[in-house]
Order: C-alpha cells, then structure tokens, then sequence
C-alpha cells in the first residue's frame, strides 16, 4: 500500500514534481501514465528513496520513506529504469545477490532463488552469464531480482520498454500474478494501451501535476472520450500547457 | 558487517571473472615494473663493462703533425681513424651527431711543440650529446696524461724532479657499501612496487562506481534495504584486496628477477632475501587503503568509465611526487615526513633495502598515519555516496 500525499522535487530551476498525491492499494494494478519528462521517473525515485522530496510526504506500509528510508526500502522491490545486471555474473547469481543484500537468511536464499526463476520462467538461461542477454531476458532476471525476496510493494519504472511483443505479453502475465497474490504494484508508463490493459487505476501525471485519477471507464467519462488515446490527451491538456 | 562482506564477496567473484582487472591486476602491473628494471639494468651493466674494454675509435684531423701522440694514443686502446677532411666539416658533423667527438691538431703543432710553446689540441664535442660524453672523457684523459708525461719528461731533461708539479696529491675514498649504492638504484624500486599496488585496483575501482553506474546496476543497488555506506566499503575492501594481491606478485617477482641479473658486476648487492620480501609488504601494504579510497572518490565523480579512467590514472602518478622531490633535495627520513603516504613507504624500503636497522617509531607513524588517511578518504568516498547527485 503506498500513499503519496503533495509531493514535490525540483532540480535547480526545474520543477520535476509539483504536488502529486495519490494512493496505491494492495491487490491492485495502478499505473502512473504521462508524456515523457511528466515527473513518473521522479516520482517512483522518491519512493523507493534514491531522491528526497522537498516537500510533501510519501509512506510504503505505513512507512516514511525519508523518515524510515531503511524500513520503507524493505518493504518494495523495484524495477528502476534501464536497470542493469552484473555481466561477469550468472543470472542465478546476479538474483542471489540480491537476496543475500536483503539480508535474508543463508538457508532459505537458494530455494527463494529457485522460486523466482520458476514463477518468471527463466530456467533456461538461469545459470548463463548475463553478459549478450537479450532485453527481454535482461528484464525477466531484473524483475526477479526484484522480487527474490517476496515484497509487498512492487514499483516498476518503464519495465516494457525495448520488449518485443511476446516478452511484454509474459511480462503483463507475470504483473496480474503479482496482483492476484495480493500485492500493491505500480508502474509507469508513456503508453495509453498498455495501461489500460493491466491497470485496475490509472494516475495520469502531467507537468509535475496529477491531471487525472480513476479507473479507465471513469477517464472516458471524466473527458468525454471514447478513444482512450484522446482521453489521454484530454487529460494532459486540462493541466495546462507543460 | 554481512553486508560490507556480501558485496565485498561479490566484488572479488565478479572481478576473478573480469580479463581486463586479472591483466592489470596479475600481469600489467607485476610485471612492467621487473621488465623494465631488468632492462636498464642490463643497459647499463652492458655499457659500463663494455666501453672500458673497446677499444675507441677517434677521428683526428691531422694526425700527421703529430706521430709520437698518435702511437700514444693507440697504445691508450685509442683507433686513430680519418676524420672530416676540415675543421668546419668536423664541427658540422659533431653538431649533427654524426661524430661524437674529433681531435684537431693544427699543422703549426710540431713548431709549437719544438718552440716549447703550448700547443693547442681541439677536443670538439657536443656537450648536449651525453651518449658522446663517455668517449670525449676517455679522449681527453689521454691527452691530459700524454700532456702530463711530457711535461714530467721536459722537467727531467733539465734536472728538476718532476714531484714539483704534484703538490696535491688527491685521493677520493667512497665508502659507500655495496648495498647502498644499489639503493640509489633500487630507490625506483618502491616506485614500481607503489604502481603494481595501484594498477591492481584500479580496474575495480572503476568498475564498482562509474562502471557500475553506466551499466545501470547502481539505481536498483541503491534501491536495496542497505546502508550505502556499506556497499561502498565493501567495494574499496575488494580494491585493497586486488591491491594486495598485485603487490605481493610484483615483490616476489623482483625477488626472482634480482637474482638473474648482473648486480655483482656493478659492484651491488641487493638485500631482497624472503624475509625482505616479507618485510617490504607489510610495510608497503597500508598503503593500499589510500590507493583504493582515492581512486574510488576520484572515478565516484565521472560519468563514464573511459572518463573515470583517465581520471584514476592520475592517480598513479600522484604517489611518485613526494617521492620525486625528496629524491632530489636528497632529504634524510624523519618522523615528520613518515605522514606523508607513499613517502613513507619509499623511505622505508629505501632504508630495508639498505640493510639498515628499521627505526620502529618510524614504521609505526608510517603504517598508522597511513591507514588514518586512507580511513579519511574512505570515510569520504562514503560521503559522497550519500549524496542524490550520485546518479547523474
């Protein structure tokens, strides 16, 4: 569960977010949807604690995330933009890593491991160095570097960006299996159909600014558009010129 | 702590794995040090014996006038040769290096000499060419000593003892042992020894910042439930390992190395026995905390990892600045200057080296101001990775 309440981050002159509230509730898909340079990345970056906001609040759980930057950070797994793995490393190796890094238990690292190839499907090149990876192949061993150690909170940023068609149908698969097991996952794009395929909720971010928050019927209906590509661009123009 | 140790295991897996830190760490920086040592050595070794036993070719212009000199000459292991036909083809021919040195003897020199007035022999030479320097001093000093014997000779004719031309009689005592004077050389040592270090981390402290962060595998690092302080010493961990490992190679390299190359015959005898080996690494080794502080702040600051390399490499010159002044104002050790890292280390093993008794209050200001340092940058590096700038 995640509430973002009045955040805001500049950078220098630049006014990345500008008071963005919203909620993510667990058993559910939200997808923060916006034009290129709206504030998603920035956003998701506070949340998981990379950058501090300047004002406003956000809590993973419950949880601070500039209180208790240590606590929330244990609370998600994530999915940061072009995120990169260990070439020398196996891909079975780059993901224990991590679990060891979570502080997980010596005994139980090698079954979660295990777990988390099985659910994304990556047996067969689990135990090849990542080096000459596919992105498709590159994402699926991030994602379950992310998830090896079983978060509630899950924050993808741009995850299908430079998938192929199949690589992004498994990629879907494997977020509403995330959302049938109960968790909170959000995630961002810059692509209306792929939102409206998977979200539950959808937070259309423009400017820095929340433009639009609701369910994809309730977007039509808020804008007055059928087509969800103008009701895009609907919502994005009722923020104002960026 | 299981964190610093994960990501410190992981460092070490990553960088086994990795061509090019296992060629500057193993090859590159063991062993340039010894190859090169071995090489200027055996120069050296080569020209000193070489050149007192060749005999010397030596263009003169006019030997003619000048028999008696030039039978001297060759019996001083002297070649007289033809020269340049003139005194300005000679001086040309010197100034464009194609003689280092020619003898001119004017046509008036028999005249002078029966006149008993001086008469005057041109050494030319390019003082700038110091290849010739060798062979204008060997000219020179038999013409200085055919100079001497003549005059002892002309003095004798007329029943003066020859001795009035000696009032002085000077004589210079070097006592310098053996193993000091192959300290002057084996002084470069510490230097080699200071680089291997370096270049032995180098690759990894790289990879672990500017690589990492242009591989994109640092965002989702950051992301973890982690201190960064202790992903970061966990990295500069893993660089003072691969340090070490690259210079306790390049020790027992020069250990073998020395024992197969000519010393004796440049009247040296280095003392770099195993306990020396041993010695050497205990005392240079702090040293590797500094190195891989400051090459992770140094590469923490760019963007790439061709920019962090250019940077870092800077930094394997910086520990050859104290060591190159001190060399030239020829400063003695002191406690005060046993602060300065890489200084230290230098004087240290100058003075092991040496076989001199090591001065303990040395080594421990050394080894202890040192480590304060290198924990200084450490504690820096771990600063700067606090920072939200870190991404770029």
């Amino acid at each position: 569960m995640i509430r973002v309440n009045g955040l805001q981050k500049s950078f220098g002159e630049v006014k990345a977010v500008h008071g963005v509230s919203f909620n993510a509730d667990d058993g559910k898909i939200t997808g923060l949807l916006g034009p290129n340079g709206a504030g998603k990345s920035t956003t998701l970056r506070v949340l998981y604690t990379v950058l501090k906001p300047d004002s406003g609040t956000a809590t993973i759980d419950g949880v601070d995330v500039v209180a208790d930057s240590l606590g929330a950070r244990a609370r998600i797994g994530s999915l940061p933009h072009g995120s990169g793995l260990y070439p020398h490393l196996t891909a079975r190796e780059n993901i224990a890593y991590y679990a060891r890094l979570y502080e997980m238990s010596p005994d139980t690292i090698d079954g979660a491991v295990q777990t988390v190839i099985d659910q994304l499907n990556i047996n067969d090149f689990a135990d090849r160095r990542t080096k000459g990876f596919s992105q498709g192949q590159k994402t699926k061993v991030s994602l379950a570097r992310a998830l090896v150690h079983g978060p509630q909170n899950i924050l993808l940023d741009e995850p299908s960006n430079g998938l192929d068609v199949m690589a992004t149908r498994s990629l879907r698969e494997q977020i509403r299996e995330l959302k049938h097991a109960g968790k909170c996952v959000l995630f961002s794009s810059h692509v209306m159909q792929e939102v409206a395929a998977l979200c539950d909720e959808i937070v259309i971010i423009a400017a820095g600014q929340v433009a639009l928050h609701d369910t994809t019927d309730g977007i039509r209906n808020a804008t007055g558009c059928d087509d969800l590509e103008d009701a895009f661009v609907k919502a994005i123009e009722m923020v104002g010129p960026a | 702590m299981r964190t610093i140790r994960n990501v410190f295991l992981k460092e070490v897996v990553d960088n086994f794995r990795d061509r090019r830190t296992l060629i500057s760490a193993l090859l590159m920086g063991p062993l340039f040090g010894p190859i090169l040592f071995a090489f200027v050595i055996n120069m050296s070794v080569k020209q000193s014996l070489s050149s007192a036993d060749d005999p010397l070719d030596l263009p003169v212009i006019g030997s003619e006038y000048a028999p008696n000199l030039m039978t001297y000459l060759e019996s001083n292991n002297i070649n007289i040769v033809d020269g340049p036909a003139t005194r300005n083809d000679a001086v040309e021919g010197v100034g464009n290096g194609e003689h280092d040195v020619v003898v001119v003897i004017p046509e008036s020199f028999g005249e002078n000499f029966s006149e008993m007035t001086p008469a005057t022999i041109e050494v030319i030479t390019d003082q700038a060419n110091t290849q010739a320097e060798r062979e204008t001093r060997r000219a020179t000093r038999a013409l200085r000593s055919y100079n001497q014997e003549l005059a002892a000779m002309r003095l004798t004719v007329r029943g003066v003892n020859p001795m009035v031309m000696r009032p002085l009689n000077i004589d210079e005592v070097d006592v310098s042992t053996p193993s000091g004077r192959s300290a002057i050389l084996l002084g470069m040592l510490s230097y080699f020894f200071i680089f291997a270090l370096l270049t032995g981390g180098m690759n990894l402290a790289i990879d672990a910042t500017a690589g990492e962060r242009e591989r994109g595998s640092l965002e989702p690092l950051l992301c973890l439930p982690v201190k960064r302080d202790h992903l970061i010493y966990g990295k500069i961990f893993a660089t003072c390992l691969f340090m070490a490992i690259s210079l306790s190679l390049s020790l027992t390299c020069f250990h073998f190395v020395l024992k197969f190359m000519p010393l004796q015959e440049l009247g040296m005898t280095p003392n770099f026995g195993p306990a020396v080996v041993l010695m050497a690494f205990l005392l240079l080794v702090p040293f590797a905390l500094v190195g891989a502080s400051l090459m992770t702040l140094v590469a923490s600051f760019t963007k790439s990892f061709k920019e962090a390399q250019t940077w870092v490499s800077v930094v394997l010159l910086a520990p050859t600045m104290p060591i190159l002044v001190v060399s030239i104002l020829m400063v003695r050790p002191s406690t005060a200057l046993m602060f300065i890292p890489s200084l230290s280390q230098h004087l240290l093993l100058v003075g092991l080296i040496k076989n001199e008794a090591l001065n303990m209050l040395h080594v421990a200001v050394s080894v202890g101001g040192t480590l304060i340092i290198g924990a200084g940058l450490t504690w820096i590096c771990a600063r700067l990775y606090r920072r939200e700038g870190l991404l770029g």
